[in-house]
């Protein structure tokens, strides 16, 4: 059970102290340095990234989402196509969908041109993809449940009863 | 010429915390943990059904006592929730928040020189709301030592037993405090045996941590006697839009009714939208606020307890009601440390007796500034040491 919370808040926040996820879930800072240790040593926590809004920075960075399909024979699976192509650092997040294709893969660079070349030597001539579809983001509103919009401010009066 | 003021207005002193505002005021790096609202917007399916209403054209009256169809989702909701069987078409209420049920009620059940009996700390308008009725205040004392809840003990030491009315608020504003329903069956009974009318001020039920909100309309003879008041200003989020509901006997409910009818007329129609909306499909948006709240709240109380200062275990609302280091008044605390250090905080005598030396913190407020606010208060706390 205190597994479940400390992962919430976590989930909410990775930068919450053990002090303050301590203090939020009534345990110790060793219980929750421990579980969290666990989730870690178990491979349920598999790291800490910050949500970043790219707009809000001068460098450029280019998002695509690609759509793949696939062919599949007796020797290939979707798992052996799919540990291929994570492996390329390029591929952010790589997921098996279900619907019109099979892989829905998030690629990221420096320039439309680096995604481009990527795409079109990297991934499409490998034999089992039959179909790629690179759909880039042209903006982005909500990240990781963050919403990348100026927020709104808290326009409450200072005492109310 | 000056317009005379009635006799009843003046009996009402200002409001307490009026001069804390003009401090506040003064300075842009106010962390406030005064507020009584929640710092969450509306669910966003509410918000989206109040637009869709006035896009539709649906700025006209309702009903006096609200639309049918909310009055229907209030009562299978109060049923399913609470446990609270209400008919829709008599024993329902839909108000202007329920402070304006609250007001309905004094004006419908109070006879002047009456006695309302309120057990405090407690919001603050019940107080003003009975003497504009021409009823007399009976303040009964909870205590910490009690964790705030009402006593027999207390209501027999203020002499309630001869009152007209008794007024309760649980989850409380402002200490935090809950009643099980092991506490409330001897007030109940108390009610029972004295001929009181209940006021059950129940806008806090759903910010029950550790277990279920219980009312006291549902103990034995009390549904008979008792107002239950509600709404979702609190745990939906929806202060600005004012509304809220009182359940209760139907010739009582009518009552009320006819002074709303003239007042009021109708509780806004928006609102009543946004609020139908929230109760179809809002419930997981109300559990996570709870949710948040609750972790806040172990924040904050952990917090108190590391800087030294004494804090009971609030477990309703969203308040806790820390006692001021010793030295200090409730008020002089408050001035002090906001003042001082930028955070602001009631002072526990605005709620009437039993307030004195505590403090009002609401933590209705993100985590990031409850940090903050908590740090300041633990650097005040060390400068004056």
């Amino acid at each position: 059970m205190s597994e479940r919370e400390v992962l919430e808040l976590l989930r909410e926040n990775a930068r919450y102290s053990t002090a303050d996820i301590a203090r939020m879930t009534d345990l110790d800072e060793d219980e929750v340095e421990a579980t969290i240790e666990e989730l870690e040593a178990a491979g349920v926590v598999r790291g800490y990234q910050a949500v970043v809004d790219w707009d809000k920075l001068e460098d450029e960075r280019v998002r695509a989402e690609v759509e793949l399909n696939v062919r599949l024979d007796r020797e290939t699976g979707y798992a052996d196509i799919a540990e291929r192509l994570a492996r390329f650092p390029e591929v952010k997040a790589l997921r098996l969908v279900s619907g019109n294709y099979d892989f829905d893969m998030e690629v990221e660079a420096d320039s439309i041109r680096e995604v481009s070349q990527f795409v079109s030597e990297k991934v499409a001539p490998v034999p089992e993809i039959t179909q790629t579809v690179t759909h880039y983001v042209m903006t982005s509103y909500k990240e990781n449940g963050i919403e990348l919009g100026d927020g709104d401010e808290d326009d409450r009066l200072s005492f109310s009863p | 010429m000056t317009i005379e003021l009635s006799d009843r207005v003046k009996a009402v002193p200002p409001s307490g915390i009026r001069r804390f505002f003009e401090i506040a005021e003064e300075r842009d790096d106010v962390i406030s943990l005064g507020v009584g609202e929640p710092d969450f917007s509306t669910p966003w399916a509410a918000r989206d059904a109040a637009i869709a209403s006035l896009e539709q054209g649906k700025t006209s009256y309702t009903a006096n006592r609200g639309m049918r169809e909310l009055r229907e989702a209030i009562a299978d909701y109060a049923a399913d929730r609470f446990d609270l069987g209400y008919d829709p078409a008599e024993e329902i209420i839909v108000t202007a928040g329920a402070s304006e049920a609250v007001d309905l009620a004094f004006r419908a059940f109070v006879n002047p020189g009456d006695t309302v009996a309120i057990a405090q700390p407690s919001y603050i308008s019940y107080e003003p709301g009975v003497i504009f009725a021409g009823g007399e205040v009976l303040s009964v004392r909870t205590r910490e030592e009690d964790e705030f809840r009402l006593t027999v003990e207390a209501l027999e030491e203020a002499g309630a037993g001869d009152a007209e009315m008794l007024v309760l608020c649980y989850p409380n504003n402002p200490t935090g405090a809950i009643m099980r329903e092991e506490h409330l069956e001897p007030i109940a009974e108390f009610a029972r045996e004295h001929d009181l009318t209940v006021l059950s001020d129940e806008i806090y039920a759903e910010l029950t941590y550790e277990g279920e909100h219980t009312s006291i309309a549902t103990l034995e003879g009390m549904r008979e006697r008792t107002i239950v008041f509600n709404g979702f200003s609190k745990a939906h989020a929806m202060t600005g839009l004012r509304l809220g509901y009182a359940l209760g006997p139907a010739d009582a409910i009518t009552a009320m009714n006819k002074i709303h009818q003239y007042a009021m007329l109708s509780a806004p129609t928006t609102a009543q939208h946004a609020a139908l909306e929230a109760l179809d499909s809002c419930e997981n948006d109300v559990r996570e606020m709870v949710d948040q709240y609750d972790r806040r709240r172990q924040f904050v109380l952990s917090r108190f307890r590391e800087i030294g200062m004494d804090v009971f275990e609030a477990r309703g609302a969203f308040y806790c009601f820390p006692e001021v280091p010793e030295g200090f008044t409730a008020e002089e605390f408050a001035e002090g440390v906001l003042r001082e250090e930028g955070v602001a905080v009631v002072p526990g005598d605005v709620f009437g007796v039993g307030g004195e030396g505590h403090l009002r913190i609401s933590y209705a407020t993100g985590l990031g500034d409850l940090r903050e606010a908590l740090a300041r208060i633990e650097a005040f706390v060390a400068d004056h040491a």
